[in-house]
């Protein structure tokens, strides 16, 4: 880009920055950043009857957060996100190994296929678990036959189920960053670690999973923070007992439409969401600057 | 060197987990049993039924509406916001800027849902299509900005410097060069934010009031009150225009690089 010096040229280019990131700075700002912080802020106003919200301040909202069933629903949520999440990680590094190792035209054709789910509806994707977990579907069906579950047990609605769906819907979103990271991969270096004498899997753990080591950051981070927020899944296949975090907020707009505790309970979940975040990030950087190494690394 | 199989063999499980159950409700929707499970024979009734509901149809009118309408918006400000921070990056607004545009990617939607549902309340602005169009747009011009983003980054800007040489103005230069080679890059974000606005539950389900409605919330209502087989079907014709969608536009980037490593 042309770059000449002076005053009127430094104002001019200025102005032209100013014009060119108003419009989506602005936007951004009224419909994501305001909301946001407003959460914050009307939690602390009561409920009005209509639904609302009313004047004035009250702290009725933070003593309702600390009912007991809130406190078990947070740790089921954070328990369901992590197993979930460990599945998806498990299944998703031996995919994303073998995607990028296969020969160009077969690799094509897998990425398509790990991304057409990745464009589906979601609701479809969650949907068609339930059917088929439902009492008359096929799986229920097959493992009866087989004598591995008894016919009155049920598929749906528990954790068990939830946790399924949720490794069903973010898998493909796990396997994308380890694909690119595992890509990028140099494998020679897997080969000096076996001609120096490294078992297979001891080279795996200490040579291949370093070297893509930002790609497995980003994937837990995609599959771990959705799950924490996760809504449709533990609805549609859950039930009662399979409630999470996200359901109590659901309930709280639609049921008893209660919108401060709605938002006190989403300051649970920001919280909840952040932890993880800025403790992935301090470590980052730790072992960033213990290994001196190149910060231009990214997903 | 001999390789382990282990990771193709997971490579193959997956895949089928991925399809199963896909292929079932495809498979479902043809079969002339109300449940599934067993199978009853062929049948196309679930579909002859799908359009004797016109509340389907009325919830697909508004979802196309509302995704176009979307999907024009945020590439505008999506494409404003990628110049800019591509133009004039590591200015310390834009690193703000950045941080703007890349933290509604990391945040669950259910949050943004509910507190974008508070402002709007709060505000008095009535739920309908208007808040619906506002929410999407607000969640689709991220997406919108980092993919242009990351084409301009492959761009090379001596290009526009040699138009500019040969006598072009600044806005012939940005229309009769920029444009055509960004357009690759513009079909993309565009297509990626249409299908999340057609595809969005969570958040529409929070900013939608009781009066507008979505194919997504049509959906959800019809799984909730257990219409199953229509959902089927429905699911069948949906998932009939993903993958179209998909292989038009693996063409439209295959042609895309193969014309810019041409014009090199």
């Amino acid at each position: 880009m042309p770059e000449r010096p002076g005053a009127g040229s430094w104002l001019r280019r200025r102005g032209q920055e100013i014009l060119l990131t108003a419009p989506p700075f602005l936007w951004l700002t009224l419909f994501f950043l305001v909301p946001t912080l407003l959460v914050f802020v009307l939690a602390f106003r009561p409920a009005d009857p209509f639904g609302g919200i009313g004047r004035g301040w009250t702290l009725a909202t933070l003593r309702a957060l600390a009912d007991p069933q809130y406190l078990d629903i947070a740790w089921r949520t954070f328990w369901v996100s992590f197993t979930a999440t460990a599945i998806c990680m498990l299944l998703a590094v031996p995919t994303g190994y073998a995607v990028a190792r296969a020969a160009p035209r077969r690799r094509k054709l897998l990425l398509m296929l790990i991304i057409v789910p990745f464009w589906t509806s979601f609701l479809i994707r969650v949907f068609a678990w339930k059917s088929i977990l439902h009492p008359e579907g096929l799986i229920k069906k097959a493992l009866v036959f087989l004598g591995l579950v008894d016919a009155n047990a049920s598929l749906l609605y528990h954790l068990g189920a939830v946790i399924l769906v949720t490794v069903y819907a973010f898998l493909p979103f796990a396997i994308l960053p380890i694909y690119a990271a595992a890509e990028k991969f140099d494998y020679r270096l897997i080969e000096a670690a076996r001609d120096l004498g490294a078992k297979p899997f001891q080279a795996f753990r200490k040579v291949f999973l370093p070297g893509v080591r930002q790609g497995l950051v980003t994937a837990v981070l995609v599959v771990f923070i959705p799950a924490l927020g996760s809504y449709v899944v533990p609805d549609i296949v859950g039930g009662t007992g399979g409630e999470l975090l996200g359901n109590k907020i659901a309930q709280r707009v639609f049921v008893d439409r209660n919108l401060p505790l709605a938002g006190g309970l989403s300051i649970v979940l920001i919280l909840a969401v952040l932890l993880p975040l800025l403790a992935v990030l301090t470590l980052q950087r730790r072992t960033k600057r213990a290994a001196g190494r190149d910060a231009k690394v990214r997903p | 060197m001999r390789r382990s199989r282990f990771p193709f063999i997971v490579t193959g499980v997956v895949l089928v987990f991925f399809y199963l159950p896909i292929l079932i409700l495809v498979v479902d929707s043809f079969n002339a049993s109300r449940f599934g499970g067993a199978w009853r024979g062929f049948s196309l009734k679930w579909y002859a039924r799908l359009f004797h509901e016109p509340a389907i149809w009325e919830a697909a009118r508004n979802t196309l509406f509302i995704a176009l309408l979307v999907t024009f918006v945020s590439l505008v400000l999506g494409t404003t916001s990628a110049l800019a921070l591509h133009r004039f990056a590591n200015s310390r607004l834009q690193r703000g800027h950045y941080t703007l545009v890349y933290t509604p990617l990391v945040v669950p939607e259910i949050l943004m849902g509910i507190s974008m549902l508070m402002a709007f309340v709060a505000a008095g602005v009535e739920l309908g299509m208007l808040t619906i169009i506002l929410a999407h747009v607000t969640f689709c011009v991220s997406y919108v900005a980092l993919t242009v983003l990351g084409r301009l980054q492959d761009f090379d800007f001596t290009i526009i410097e040699a138009a500019r040489d040969l006598g072009a103005s600044g806005w012939t230069a940005a229309r009769r060069v920029l444009l055509p080679m960004l357009a690759p890059g513009l079909a993309a974000a565009a297509l990626i934010a249409f299908t999340l606005s057609v595809d969005d539950f969570v958040i529409t389900f929070f900013v939608a009031g009781p009066g507008a409605t979505t194919l997504p919330i049509r959906v959800y209502s019809m799984i909730k009150h257990g219409a199953t087989p229509l959902i089927n079907a429905l699911s069948t014709l949906l998932l009939a225009l993903t993958f179209t969608t998909v292989l038009v536009s693996q063409r439209l980037s295959a042609s895309g690089s193969l014309k810019s490593r041409t014009m090199e």
